[in-house]
């Protein structure tokens, strides 16, 4: 800490940050918002005007899937928490010692394999001639094969899993803090299991609630993977939208209007979650 | 709710129950992934056809075993070759600005905080775009001005490092921050009163014991940079990592040597992780 001494020596640390921060994500950014209020009127002929945005707004494909989207990714991410929680709660509060730090490498461990990985195993779990399909005939659930993949529900199953260690992590962290003898005295002050949970539990983990959604549903809202190979041709998933108009359409004016779209929708529900919850950024995500 | 609070046995049980019914969800694809690797039966999927290893040693088409199919081998290569890159950067950059956010006071040095935060919370595949973009006009710009080519800002590894250094960085400089933090500056004050000059106090003193940090966010970056799919998809050229290569082969129906390489995949990525935590748990210094 202290006062710089040396001039210098700041300097140098501070350009490489500088360097890093201006030319891979402030330019790329202003870049992609100019790009995205340019018409194309000829060859190498440009005009600035919404027309981009207009073409999203007036073709009921386009907002039809980026609602979707939405709506999707905030479902994944509400049923991301109602189902890591009691999870989160068990490793943090009923574990100990050996135990604790299995159970919480068994939760890691998945993640750090590629999610292309994980994919791939929905798809051979889910497909018509895959694992649940044959298991549910040879049990004599359902007489002939059926197609699990394919549809939203698959979607939904794999965007869960995809993200639910995002909000584990911060849950277990969060829990880890809060004191056993808070919720003992609550006991004590005659609270049942919900009062005690709605009343001591839950306020104490609202920061990693909070940082836990916010991850979760901007992993699922700029997912690409799990909603295009479990969802098949018909996902209709925004990044979907973004590839086909940057890579296969080749228009990159459209593209880039739909890339801000989804950052603006990104940035919004950050923005709210912070807001909401009165945290602030680097609390929430700088640890 | 805790083990002091009397709780139905009912309950109990259903609780647990839970924990373990998740636990199986948590295996179950990774698990198929494994057991597929091993059928003798050129789709991944049922039946069951035998026990066989030719998915990693096969020569044969159509059994070729990873360690004979040359696309899979060549991109592993590439994911390689770019890993280090992206972790070598992204562990020096990250480095510089630990020290300059732990050591340093500043004008604008909470809003530099949060920009540095800031490409955590961006979608990968608008990092994607956006440095695609940018890269491009760049290009474009300097080759109608020059008349030369700059082919390293077209799509290919360069961007692809690039894309992915973009926002690797950001996890380095937390968990190199995060060390730092706790060091104590009077053992760098006392090596300079005994006569090191400021460069030696930092390079004897302070690196060895941000050591296990730098190592264990080298091993993340690896990591990292080696699944990373969204922003390498926008910026990949004719040369493709491991990544691009499996999901290229996986629209198309592949055989069960992506078993295969998945099963390796996931050993590799565990080790790595244990790693990586191993590192970071080392609490000497």
């Amino acid at each position: 800490m202290g006062s710089d001494r040396s001039k210098l020596g700041f300097y140098l640390l501070l350009a490489p940050l500088l360097l890093w921060l201006v030319t891979l994500i402030i330019l790329p950014h202003i870049g992609l918002f100019a790009v995205s209020i340019s018409e194309k009127v000829g060859v190498r002929e440009y005009e600035t005007g919404l027309g981009n945005y207009a073409v999203f707004f007036n073709e009921p494909l386009y907002w039809r899937t980026f609602a979707r989207t939405a709506f999707m990714s905030i479902s994944t991410t509400v049923l991301t928490l109602l189902l890591g929680f009691p999870i989160a709660y068990y490793i943090a509060k009923l574990t100990r010692g050996r135990t604790k730090t299995t159970l919480f490498l068994m939760c890691l461990i998945p993640f750090w394999v590629s999610e292309l990985v994980r994919t791939f195993g929905w798809m051979i779990l889910l497909r018509e001639t895959g694992v649940l399909s044959n298991f549910l005939q040879y049990t004599g659930v359902i007489g002939g094969p059926v197609e699990f993949l394919y549809n939203d529900g698959a979607i939904m199953v794999g965007l869960v899993y995809t993200s639910i260690l995002f909000m584990i992590v911060p849950l277990v962290t969060t829990l880890d803090s809060l004191d056993d003898s808070l919720i003992e005295a609550g006991y004590d002050l005659g609270g049942s299991g919900f009062s005690i949970l709605r009343e001591i539990v839950i306020p104490h983990a609202m920061p990693g609630i909070v940082s836990g959604c916010i991850v979760v549903f901007m992993l699922s809202l700029g997912n690409y993977l799990t909603p295009i190979l479990l969802g098949g041709k018909d996902s209709l998933w925004f990044t979907g939208l973004i590839y086909t108009q940057f890579i296969t359409r080749f228009n990159w004016e459209l593209g880039s209007a739909f890339g801000f779209l989804l950052l603006a929708l990104s940035s919004a529900v950050v923005f709210l979650g912070l807001k909401l919850s009165r945290q602030s950024l680097s609390n929430t995500m700088g640890r | 709710m805790i083990p002091t609070v009397p709780q139905s046995t009912a309950l109990k049980w259903s609780y647990r129950a839970y924990v373990t019914l998740f636990f199986v969800y948590l295996a179950l694809p990774l698990t198929v992934v494994c057991v597929f690797a091993f059928n003798d039966s050129v789709f991944p999927s049922l039946p069951w056809e035998g026990f066989t290893w030719a998915w990693f040693f096969g020569t044969e088409a159509p059994f070729i075993g990873v360690f004979h199919e040359r696309s899979i081998l060549r991109s592993i290569g590439v994911s390689a070759f770019v890993a280090v890159w992206v972790a070598g950067l992204a562990v020096a950059v990250g480095t510089c600005n630990a020290f300059l956010f732990v050591r340093h006071d500043f004008r604008g040095k909470g809003f530099l905080y949060i920009l540095m935060l800031l490409p955590l919370i961006i979608p990968g595949v608008i990092l994607g775009i956006s440095i695609l973009v940018f890269a491009s006009s760049v290009a474009n710009t300097l080759e109608d001005a020059t008349g030369l080519w700059f082919d390293g800002l077209r799509p290919g590894l360069i961007l692809v490092i690039l894309g992915q250094f973009s926002f690797i960085t950001t996890f380095a400089t937390l968990v190199i921050s995060a060390r730092l933090q706790k060091f104590d500056p009077s053992l760098e004050e006392a090596a300079l009163n005994l006569g090191a000059t400021k460069w030696g106090a930092v390079r004897q003193i302070t690196l060895p014991f941000l050591m296990p940090a730098i190592i264990g966010a080298g091993v993340v970056a690896v990591l990292m940079s080696f699944e990373n799919f969204n922003t390498t998809l926008m910026l990949v050229g004719s040369e493709s990592p491991l990544t691009i290569t499996m999901f290229d082969k996986l629209k198309h129906g592949s055989t069960p040597v992506l078993n295969a390489v998945s099963l390796l995949l996931i050993i590799g990525s565990a080790a790595l992780g244990l790693l990586s935590l191993i590192f970071q748990r080392t609490k000497g210094g």
